[in-house]
């Protein structure tokens, strides 16, 4: 506008400030990343052993080691701590390292606000952890707080629920602006739009769908807020409000946030699969308007989640057909991959196969999510095992192994050296038969009826949990591996190539392994991946 | 660099203000509902309240059946129940009916009654001319009280509907709510 651009009069690279500072202060992207990405490593351990609680709780049945109030805490905390503490910052984490890299842009747009983005959540969740040792107990009204579980008959610490939610809500706004922003603003002069990686773009999406549902989360936890403190009646019927009106509420956030969780899943497996099968990504362009597509249906979709409230017809067989349709798009991104496979020259390195895993399971996930999609069906699947099964297939195989497979494939990268390939391996074959007998009996419990959330069950479901349990212990202990390895990565891998991989492609690897901490200080030239070499 | 800045921070505003518009609409949603079930007559809510604003002709040829329940919220130790528990009406026909409503305990409370209607379809077609839930109805320790209802029901309602179940939950809305116990036995239903 004008003015003089200052010149730059420093040379090279100045490295990070020491100690503490550097990660309490930073703005840089490389360390925020890292950051989110150790916080939802520690998060999702903590969900982990509050999910291993559940299970040992459901070895056997009657009650042996925990006490029901005890048991609904776990469900709740766990589910809340998973979504919102592991599942997501570790996709912001990914965000923070990966687009400014992948666009060439050198920070995001707002460094400022990405540090408080971060900043904001170890507090939020110090908050929520503490309420499970305050007197009345934590959140024990499932992770989808119902009014009036979660107002008129809530444990005391309801209200540092509120504020925690009310932060990571903050948390999740300021990230979202700062992926729009920096990939709209900040994309190396060459870059178009239909040219960006797909991760990118799927990332573009969800950083909006986070702008429009994050702030209705906030909006109905505040309502919760002033029922239970001034005075309201949002959802209080004998002051003239509604429960069923807070399932609505809730449901209009929580269905495009179960695409939160999955969209950047579907960006990375986009990355890894064309590597790997030393393939262009099979219909590129369709797979950007299959992301629209889903981001954009999952806002008329929620009340497939409460077929049971008591819905006219009409309604029962809109959200039916909606929900249905959602499975188009889906579909096209599935056969894209497979597409993108065939008569490829695979290799199936830690983060192919995790990527390959998730295309099979994350399939299955989708059919019983097919499945419950039918109305008069779900009467009877509604609130068992099944659906627990459903969304556990598409979270833990979906979006959890795509965050590992992301972290197999850029650590080399991020560390500049490589992890233990074999030690990966044998990860990934814990985690892959963990997971299925983990997930796969709950199918059968869920259709036998078996009820969820509950810390004891009929004998009949006796066998199917224990089998469950074996592989929830299994799956849960293999991480351990997974953590050993990239501590051992970071200490003593043997050192990476740039491009680390053979087929890999786009503009992070054009970067040293490790890059350096201020990368793309001058706009790299784009070069298409794809077009340039024909 | 500035030139960028200015970018980033006009797309910064602009996000923001989306954010806090989605704020909004969350409590938007409120309204919305409620407006969604007055014109689709969900949720059993009932519209047509107070006295009436028209003449209805009486339809001798046509009988419904209006049946009357009355449940309590959890923990509220009030007995509410109606008179009768099934009239059959002409409609067009005014007709007036009770509850009779207990207070068992050793202290003053005040309830609320929330009433609806099954099925949904007939409720825009069930006058309340008058009606106990209308206000809040305090009871003293231990007293017992007829709680009128004055209803009509249109013509208008679709011929396959004979049947119209009007239901009420009563809640305790006593300000501080304290202990309560029961001091006086809950008569038997036949008694009340």
């Amino acid at each position: 506008m004008g003015s003089l651009e200052q010149p730059v009069h420093s040379t090279g690279h100045h490295g990070p400030a020491t100690g503490i500072t550097r990660w309490l202060y930073t703005t840089n992207h490389k360390d925020i990343g890292t950051l989110y990405l150790l916080f939802s490593l520690m998060m999702f351990f903590i969900g982990g052993c509050m999910a291993l609680t559940i299970r040992a709780e459901l070895f056997q049945p009657g009650l042996q080691l925990v006490r029901p109030e005890f048991f609904n805490q776990m469900t709740t905390s766990h589910g809340l701590i998973m979504v919102f503490g592991a599942v997501m910052p570790a996709f912001v984490g990914l965000a923070n390292w990966l687009i400014p890299m992948m666009i060439g842009a050198p920070d995001m747009a707002l460094p400022r606000m990405n540090n408080w983005s971060f900043w904001i959540l170890p507090f939020a969740f110090t908050m929520m952890l503490s309420t499970l040792l305050m007197e009345g107990g934590g959140p024990n009204f499932g992770w989808t707080f119902y009014a009036p579980l979660s107002t008129t008959y809530a444990p005391p610490s309801v209200t540092f629920f509120i504020f925690a939610v009310h932060m990571m809500g903050i948390s999740s706004i300021m990230g979202a602006i700062n992926v729009i922003a920096t990939i709209l603003n900040m994309r190396t002069p060459g870059m178009k739009l239909m040219d960006m990686p797909l991760f990118v773009w799927t990332w573009l999406i969800t950083a909006f769908l986070l702008i429009a549902v994050m702030p209705v989360l906030a909006g109905v936890v505040t309502m919760m807020l002033m029922d239970i403190h001034f005075g309201t009646s949002f959802f209080d019927a004998a002051g003239g409000g509604d429960p069923v009106l807070f399932q609505h509420v809730f449901w209009f956030f929580g269905h495009p946030e179960v695409y939160i969780m999955i969209l950047p899943a579907f960006g990375v497996v986009s990355e890894i699969i064309p590597t790997f099968a030393r393939k262009r990504l099979f219909g590129y362009t369709s797979m950007v308007y299959a992301t629209a597509s889903i981001a954009i249906l999952s806002f008329i979709v929620w009340a497939h989640h409460m077929f049971a409230v008591g819905m006219p017809l009409a309604g029962e067989l809109f959200f039916m057909y909606s929900t249905m349709l959602i499975a188009v798009p889906t579909g096209v991104k599935v056969f894209n991959w497979v597409a993108t496979m065939y008569r490829g020259s695979m290799t199936f390195e830690t983060p192919m196969l995790f990527a390959l895993a998730f295309v099979v399971l994350f399939t299955i996930g989708g059919f019983s999510g097919l499945m419950l999609a039918i109305a008069p069906a779900d009467f009877q699947y509604h609130d068992t095992y099944f659906v627990v099964a459903h969304f556990h297939y598409v979270l833990v195989p979906g979006s959890v192994f795509s965050i590992m497979a992301a972290a197999y494939y850029w650590l080399p990268k991020w560390t500049g050296h490589m992890y233990n390939e074999s030690m990966g391996k044998l990860h990934f074959w814990l985690s892959f038969i963990g997971v299925n007998v983990t997930f796969f009996p709950m199918h059968f419990l869920g259709l036998a009826g078996m009820p969820r959330r509950i810390p004891d069950y009929a004998l009949q479901f006796a066998d199917f949990n224990m089998v469950a349990t074996f592989g929830a212990f299994l799956f849960g202990f293999s991480q351990l591996l997974f953590v050993y390895n990239i501590i051992s990565c970071i200490r003593s891998g043997k050192k990476a190539t740039d491009n680390v991989w053979e087929g890999s492609h786009g503009l992070e690897w054009t970067l040293s392994s490790p890059p350096p901490y201020h990368s793309f200080t001058e706009p790299p030239v784009f070069k298409h991946p794809y077009k340039d070499n024909g | 660099m500035n030139q960028l800045q200015q970018r980033n921070r006009s797309l910064l505003i602009k996000l923001l203000a989306g954010a806090v518009l989605m704020f909004g609409f969350g409590f938007l949603l409120v309204p919305l509902y409620d407006v969604f079930c007055d014109i689709t007559g969900l949720n059993g809510k009932l519209q047509n309240t107070g006295a009436l604003t028209q003449e209805y002709a009486i339809n001798d040829k046509r009988k419904v059946r209006v049946q009357f329940l009355a449940v309590n919220n959890e923990s509220m130790p009030w007995r509410l129940d109606p008179q009768l528990a099934e009239i059959s009406v002409h409609p067009g026909e005014m007709t007036q009916t009770a509850f009779m409503a207990f207070n068992p305990t050793n202290s003053n409370m005040v309830a609320q009654a929330i009433p609806s209607v099954a099925p949904s379809e007939a409720a825009p077609f069930l006058h309340k001319v008058n009606c106990f839930c209308f206000e809040q109805q305090p009871l003293a320790a231990g007293e017992k009280r007829e709680m009128p209802l004055v209803f009509m029901v249109d013509d208008e309602l679709p011929k396959y509907i004979t049947t119209i179940t009007l239901s009420y939950t009563l809640f305790d809305i006593t300000p501080e709510p304290r202990p309560v116990s029961s001091v006086f036995t809950v008569p038997a239903r036949s008694v009340l």
